[in-house]
């Protein structure tokens, strides 16, 4: 028995339970785009190829309050630029070639990346990258078939709570990224820039407002040294179904590098 | 533009930020500031959508009870509560102040 099925290594348990908990999120994605307007099969299109879930929130959520499709684009392109790294990361790691290196490219998200690169062994790293990035592949994409299915029939998203949800969400990302003062001060910054553009910009365009003020933060800052960085060494393994841990740990590798 | 156009637009540019990564020479990526722009780019992005999903309403700012779920959630993620049940918080907050007529 034993040899016929042989047990299941931590970074498969551990792609496993963050795919599971992505799914959830899937069927609310699901839910409120069609509740934003969108119909059955652009929901669907966009986690089918897209498959990136902070910029797909930020797709809807910049239609939903009535910015363009321009601005759409802008917020969910400027979102998925830390993707970019983890790729660079990904190809250090595991080096996919071939066309295995374009199926790599579609399931390299916040989650994978991180499952892969907190391993310290390759064949780990490897299975990290894969079983997550599939299995979140498969839950998140039948969960906007079953979230965009339900949602003419559930109703109101509002009075589900998803709009609270999504909320819950973006700081569940952000909150294993605040562990030290300069993302906490970088944080509260960005947020008072939203704030205080929302009144007078189109929506979505804070966003991009808020992401410039990070590049200029980080040039100005730039001579202090990568001690204030994110505390991205600091992985913590009892929050493995963390989908937040990604980028902390991922950076961590580029910002340890120059120290 | 129609929404299709768009949205297949921007399958089609995040697929390339994607990709690109696999693409560039590893070198090109070893200077210490790529490492640090995307970390504190990522903490700044997520800060302005917390936000932004929080106010956001036709008259450019709205508080709701989206403020209470923020508020809940927060109190789950120092209580330590994975991501899941954050995001259970979250909803079931909002739904739960509506249910009372507040938000």
């Amino acid at each position: 028995m034993p040899r016929s099925l042989p047990a299941l290594t931590p970074a498969t348990r551990m792609g496993l339970s963050i795919a599971a908990a992505l799914t959830l999120y899937g069927v609310s994605f699901g839910a409120l785009a069609t509740a934003s307007g969108f119909t059955f099969w652009q929901t669907v299109a966009l986690s089918a190829l897209l498959f990136s879930g902070g910029s797909q929130f930020a797709i809807i959520g910049v239609v939903a309050s009535g910015g363009s499709g321009g601005a759409a684009l802008g917020a969910s392109t400027l979102l998925s630029a830390r993707n970019t790294i983890y790729g660079v990361q990904m190809k250090t790691l595991l080096n996919p070639t071939g066309w295995r290196r374009y199926v790599a490219a579609q399931v390299t998200i916040d989650e994978s990346a991180a499952n892969a690169m907190v391993q310290t062994d390759h064949a780990e790293s490897r299975r990290g990258f894969w079983v997550t990035g599939i299995a979140s592949y498969i839950g998140w994409n039948a969960a906007t078939v079953f979230g965009a299915a339900l949602g003419d029939v559930i109703g109101d998203p509002q009075s589900l709570g998803l709009d609270g949800a999504v909320v819950a969400a973006f700081l569940g990302l952000l909150w294993p990224r605040l562990r030290s003062r300069e993302p906490w001060a970088l944080a509260v910054l960005a947020a008072l820039i939203t704030m205080l553009t929302m009144p007078v910009l189109p929506p979505g365009v804070p966003v991009m407002v808020a992401a410039g003020a990070a590049v200029v933060w980080t040039v100005l800052t730039r001579r202090r040294g990568g001690d204030l960085a994110p505390a991205e060494d600091e992985v913590d393994p009892g929050h493995d179904a963390d989908p937040g841990h990604g980028a902390g740990g991922g950076s961590g590798r580029d910002g340890g590098a120059g120290r | 533009m129609s929404l299709w156009a768009w949205i297949l637009l921007a399958c089609a540019a995040v697929y390339l930020t994607k990709l690109l990564g696999y693409m560039v020479p590893a070198a090109w990526l070893k200077h210490p500031m790529v490492g640090r722009i995307s970390g504190l780019l990522t903490v700044a992005l997520l800060a302005a959508l917390v936000t932004m999903n929080t106010f956001s309403g036709d008259d450019g700012l709205s508080f709701d009870a989206r403020i209470a779920a923020l508020l809940a959630a927060a109190a789950a993620l120092m209580l330590r509560a994975p991501f899941l049940v954050v995001v259970i918080v979250g909803a079931a907050t909002a739904a739960g102040v509506r249910a009372l007529g507040v938000g």
